[in-house]
């Protein structure tokens, strides 16, 4: 690996596979089991699953950039305590962030966006990758990772909202619809609705990836 | 009476786990076996019953807005220090959970057995920064704190050994390839958490 780093162009192969892996073959959520707590608590609109995904986004690829740049300085063994120091002062600069610029959807994420210093993506791709990569590839990972996860909740958030409330970031259907026997299914805001559904799209996504479990 | 009631709804009606996502990582990951899914669940008790009203001294004395009134100086008493709190409670949780880890090495051998690698990998478990968290959201006292620290580990036990003892079960049957260990665990986990919802009217 070590051999073969430096000196590439900024999308050879190599570098756009370790960006596109996480989307499907390699997805942090359906295939690694990485992060599921948030993927299920902030979905149950459209609007804060977007915002969660960008935050996390965020937060990899900015955590794989630091980490991956001291990475020959942080000493074996204390090097958990280092990476939960570097993520937790990232979270707090997202929190601020999404505290001056979007207060209402910080007040609907409430305690998750802290717990995305416990979100077991981020220190799964310091650990797997930014320790041991240089900061380019590290950025593309944490960028390809966050993606991974965004898409994920994009698709679960649309689809509770959808179902359960009949709304579109916050469009809701029209009238005729409900008119000819439609009804909302209150359960998909619900916690069941999210287990449900999300155990459904591991189904089908791993089904569309040929991914069997032991 | 009322904490009492207060406790049974963290359990059962607000299950830190089937309502609130947190700690499914861990929860998805160790269910193969009752052994260590007991071993587990009785750990995140502990870690929780004493990182809960310890965050929730740290918070009250030290930074919530004019928590530093104490100390008298008056440029410390307006002091809003409340935006350390992710960095604080985490590193409270890592170091109680390491100085939690020495002890019982120290005083039983068997119990530290029984838990092994469980004990650290809990420093990573949403559920315990999350009960503190939300402690601090829904500004309870120090005896709520300490109890809603425990009903939460107490509801996360339930649900970690329900679900440990189903996929038990679940190991002879047959089960399209794609819906194969993780789907068909969330898909139960789905159930599980319609049949704790029934507890809401309650």
């Amino acid at each position: 690996m070590a051999a073969s780093e430096g000196g590439e162009p900024l999308l050879s192969a190599k570098s756009k596979k370790v960006f596109t892996d996480p989307f499907s073959e390699n997805n942090p959520i359906t295939i690694q089991v990485l992060g599921i707590c948030s993927a299920l608590a902030v979905t149950a609109q459209l609007k804060p699953s977007l915002v969660m995904g960008l935050a996390v986004m965020a937060v990899v690829a900015g955590s794989n950039v630091v980490i991956s740049t001291l990475r020959t300085l942080i000493p074996n063994k204390v090097r958990i305590i280092v990476e939960m120091v570097v993520v937790a002062s990232l979270v707090i600069l997202v929190d601020q962030v999404l505290k001056a610029y979007a207060f209402d959807v910080s007040k609907q994420l409430s305690v998750f966006v802290g717990l995305i210093i416990t979100n077991c993506i981020v220190l799964g791709r310091l650990e797997a990758f930014a320790m041991g990569n240089k900061p380019l590839p590290s950025l593309l990972d944490g960028l390809g990772n966050g993606l991974g996860y965004a898409w994920v909740l994009a698709i679960v958030g649309g689809c509770r909202e959808l179902l359960g409330s009949g709304s579109i970031l916050g469009f809701s259907l029209p009238e005729n619809v409900y008119t000819i026997g439609y009804v909302n299914n209150g359960l998909m805001v619900l916690a069941p609705g999210a287990f449900v559904l999300l155990g459904l799209l591991i189904w089908v996504q791993r089904t569309l990836s040929k991914y069997v479990e032991d | 009476m009322e904490l009492l009631s207060f406790s049974i709804k963290a359990i059962f009606v607000e299950n830190i786990l089937l309502a609130y996502f947190l700690g499914m990582c861990s929860y998805l990951a160790v269910s193969k076996k009752v052994s260590t899914a007991f071993g587990l669940g009785l750990a995140v008790i502990f870690v929780l019953t004493i990182t809960t009203p310890m965050n929730w001294l740290i918070h009250h004395f030290f930074l919530r807005s004019g928590a530093l009134a104490w100390t008298n100086v008056p440029a410390l008493a307006t002091l809003d220090l409340s935006f350390l709190n992710f960095i604080c409670f985490i590193a409270v949780i890592a170091a109680l959970v390491q100085i939690v880890e020495m002890f019982i090495d120290k005083t039983s051998q068997k119990l530290y057995a029984a838990l092994g690698i469980f004990l650290p990998l809990i420093t990573v478990n949403c559920a315990i920064l999350g009960t503190s968290l939300f402690m601090v959201e829904r500004e309870y006292d120090l005896l709520h704190a300490t109890i809603f620290g425990m009903s939460s580990g107490a509801g996360f036990f339930l649900a970690i050994i329900s679900m440990a003892s189903i996929r038990h079960k679940l190991r002879y049957s047959n089960i399209p390839d794609g819906l194969r260990g993780l789907g068909i665990t969330m898909l139960t986990t789905g159930l599980i958490a319609m049949a704790f919802m029934a507890f809401s009217g309650m």
